[in-house]
C-alpha cells in the first residue's frame, strides 16, 4: 500500500508535470530546430513568437467568449488556436520578407543572423507588452480536471490523489498529434522532403531545382503552427505573461542542442530530458520518500535538491554539459 | 561545321579580381563523351562550374543547341536539360537512396517511376539499398547514387566533376562503363577527370587545359597517341 502511494505521488507532482513540460518545450525546440536546420541560424526570437502568438490566441479567446461562443468541456483557446497561427505565421513571413531575407541574399555569417533575430525578439516583445500588457493573464475554460484528487482516492481507496488537469490531457494529446503531423510531412510529401534535402545539403538542393525561398516560406509558416500551439499549451496549463515566454528560451535551446540541433527527434528528446530534469530536481521528495523509506527513517527535511526559483539553472548546467562533452547532442546534430 | 550541342565559347572569368579562365572553349555533341583533362590548377572545375553558371563570365558565352544560355542561373539550366553531379557533397547524405532519386526530379510533374526504374537498371546495388541513408553507402555507391539522381531530371546533357575521385580502379572501371552506358543513350557527358589516361580511352573528345586555356584539343585516341601530351600531362 504504502509502495503504491509511493507511485501515485511521484507520479501526481513529477510524472504528469513533467510529461505536461516536457510535451511543450519539445513543440518549442521543434520550431528552434526547423529554424536552425533550413535557415541556419539559432532564432532568438522563438520565444517571443511563442508569445505573440498566445497573445492573438487569448484575444481571438476573449473574442468568442464575449460572442458566447465555447468548445464544450474543453477550452474555447483551442477553437482560437488556429486564428493564433495564422496571425504569426503572417507575422513571420512578413518578419522574413522585411528582416531575414534582406541578410539572406547577402549569404552572411550565421552569427550576425542570430543577432539580427535577437532585434527581431525585442521588437516582437515589445508588440506583445504593448498590445496585451505586461500581466498575468489565465485563459483556460471548460471542465478543470479529467480526474481529480478526491474522486481518484474514492476510487482507489488510497491516500494519494492522482490528479489530471484538463489542460495537461490536451497537452499531451496536442503535441502528440503535432509530431506526427510533422513527421508525416517531412517524412512523405514532396515539399517535406524538400526541406529535407535543402537542410541536408543547400547547393545540391539548388542544383535540384528545389525553390529556397518556397522552402524558407513553409518553414516560417510551420514554424509559427508549433510555436503557436506550445504557447498556448503552457499558457492554458500555467498562466501567459509575456516575460515568462521571453525566460522559456533558455529551456527550449537547451532541449533542442541536447538532442542535438537540426534534428527533429532530438529535439521532443531534447524536451523530454530537460523537462523532467527540472522537475525532478525541484520536487520535494519528503513525500514520496516517507512512503518508501523503513518506519523511523524517513527524512525530516523536504528532500529538495533545488528551489524552483532556481529551475533554469537546470537547464544551463545541462547545457553547458552536453556542449562541453557531446556537443552535437544526442542524435548527432549539426555543430554549434 | 555546324553549331555543337552545348558549347562554351571563349569563356573568360574566375571568382574574384583574377581570371582563371582564359578565353576556354569546351564543346559536346549528343551522344558523345567530352573529357576534360589537365594539370592541377588548370581550372578544370572552375571551367564545368562556368558552363552550368555557377561563376560570372567577364567574356564568352554558354550556347545550349543553339540558344544563348549565359545569363541562366543553374536551377534554369536544369529545368533546359543540363544536369550537374558536383565532385563532393553531390548526395543527400541524411536522406535514403530512393528519396535522393526523388530529389532529382524535384521539377518534374510527370510520373517518375519509369526514370527511376532505369537508374535502378544502370545501377542495381542502389535498388537493393535504396531505403538505406545515402550516407551509409560505400564512396563508389554514393557516386552512383549522385550520378543517379542528376539522371532522375532526364538531362540532355550531363556534366560530371570527378566521378572516380576517391574510389578503388576496379569501382573506378565499373563507373566508366556506366557512364559509356549512360552516353549511349544519347546523352551528352562532359567530365573533368584526374585519371586522365583511363578517361580519354573512353573519350569522343578530348581537352587539355592548360593555365586555364585550351592546351590540346583532339579525340581522346589522337591526345593519348600525342607525343607532348603524354610526356607533358601523362608522365611518358
Amino acid at each position: 500500500m504504502d509502495f503504491l502511494n509511493a507511485i501515485v505521488a511521484l507520479g501526481n507532482y513529477v510524472i504528469v508535470p513533467g510529461l505536461t513540460y516536457g510535451a511543450q518545450l519539445a513543440l518549442g525546440a521543434l520550431g528552434v530546430t526547423l529554424v536552425f536546420g533550413i535557415l541556419r541560424f539559432s532564432n532568438f526570437a522563438h520565444g517571443d513568437t511563442m508569445a505573440f502568438g498566445t497573445m492573438v490566441t487569448i484575444m481571438v479567446t476573449w473574442l468568442f467568449q464575449a460572442l458566447g461562443i465555447g468548445f464544450g468541456v474543453l477550452p474555447t483557446a483551442l477553437l482560437a488556436l488556429p486564428f493564433g497561427i495564422l496571425a504569426t505565421a503572417a507575422l513571420l513571413l512578413f518578419t522574413d520578407r522585411a528582416v531575414y531575407r534582406f541578410y539572406r541574399k547577402q549569404k552572411v555569417n550565421p552569427i550576425i543572423l542570430v543577432i539580427v533575430s535577437m532585434g527581431v525578439m525585442f521588437v516582437t516583445n515589445a508588440l506583445v507588452r504593448f498590445a496585451i500588457g505586461v500581466g498575468e493573464y489565465q485563459f483556460t475554460d471548460g471542465a478543470r480536471f479529467l480526474i481529480t484528487a478526491g474522486r481518484f482516492k474514492a476510487m482507489t481507496g488510497l491516500d494519494e490523489g492522482l490528479a489530471i488537469r484538463t489542460t495537461q490531457a490536451i497537452t499531451v494529446v496536442t503535441a502528440a498529434v503535432a509530431v506526427a503531423v510533422l513527421f508525416w510531412f517531412l517524412g512523405s510529401t514532396r515539399t517535406g522532403k524538400s526541406m529535407r534535402a535543402y537542410s541536408d545539403n543547400e547547393d545540391l538542393a539548388l542544383l535540384s531545382g528545389i525553390n529556397p525561398e518556397k522552402v524558407v516560406a513553409v518553414t516560417w509558416i510551420i514554424t509559427a503552427a508549433l510555436a503557436t500551439t506550445a504557447g498556448v499549451l503552457y499558457g492554458l496549463d500555467k498562466s501567459f505573461k509575456a516575460f515568462t515566454y521571453f525566460q522559456l528560451l533558455l529551456p527550449i535551446f537547451a532541449s533542442a542542442i541536447v538532442g542535438g540541433l537540426g534534428r527533429p527527434l532530438g529535439a521532443i528528446a531534447g524536451g523530454f530530458i530537460i523537462a523532467f530534469s527540472e522537475v525532478t530536481v525541484t520536487y520535494a521528495w519528503k513525500k514520496v520518500l516517507g512512503y518508501l523509506m523503513p518506519e523511523g527513517l524517513e527524512p525530516s527535511g523536504l528532500m529538495q535538491l533545488l528551489s524552483t526559483d532556481y529551475k533554469f539553472a537546470v537547464s544551463f548546467v545541462i547545457l553547458v554539459i552536453v556542449l562541453l562533452f557531446k556537443p552535437t547532442g544526442l542524435f548527432k546534430g549539426a555543430q554549434t | 561545321m555546324a553549331e555543337p550541342f552545348l558549347i562554351g565559347e571563349d569563356m573568360t572569368g574566375g571568382y574574384g579580381a583574377a581570371d582563371i579562365l582564359h578565353g576556354c572553349t569546351l564543346a559536346v555533341d549528343p551522344g558523345q563523351i567530352a573529357v576534360i583533362v589537365g594539370p592541377n590548377g588548370a581550372g578544370k572545375s572552375t571551367a564545368m562550374k562556368a558552363m552550368f553558371g555557377m561563376l560570372k563570365l567577364r567574356a564568352g558565352h554558354v550556347r545550349l543547341m543553339g540558344e544563348d544560355i549565359t545569363a541562366l542561373s543553374p536551377q534554369d539550366r536544369v529545368a533546359k536539360g543540363m544536369a550537374f553531379v558536383p565532385q563532393t557533397s553531390n548526395i543527400f547524405t541524411s536522406m535514403t537512396v530512393e528519396e535522393n532519386l526523388e530529389m532529382g526530379a524535384f521539377l518534374r510533374e510527370d510520373d517518375i517511376k519509369g526514370t527511376m526504374a532505369q537508374v535502378y537498371d544502370l545501377f542495381p546495388i542502389l535498388k537493393d539499398k535504396r531505403r538505406q541513408a545515402a550516407g551509409e553507402l560505400s564512396g563508389g555507391q554514393r557516386q552512383q547514387v549522385a550520378v543517379g539522381r542528376a539522371l532522375m531530371t532526364q538531362p540532355k546533357v550531363l556534366m560530371l566533376d570527378e566521378p572516380t575521385a576517391g574510389v578503388s580502379p576496379i569501382v573506378m572501371d565499373e563507373l566508366f562503363d556506366r557512364i559509356i552506358e549512360v552516353a549511349r543513350t544519347g546523352i551528352s557527358i562532359l567530365m573533368v577527370e584526374q585519371n586522365a589516361r583511363q578517361a580519354l580511352a573512353i573519350a569522343d573528345k578530348g581537352y587539355v587545359l592548360v593555365q586555364g586555356a585550351n592546351g590540346f584539343t583532339d579525340t581522346g585516341q589522337a591526345l593519348l597517341a600525342d607525343p607532348d601530351v603524354r610526356r607533358s600531362f601523362l608522365g611518358g
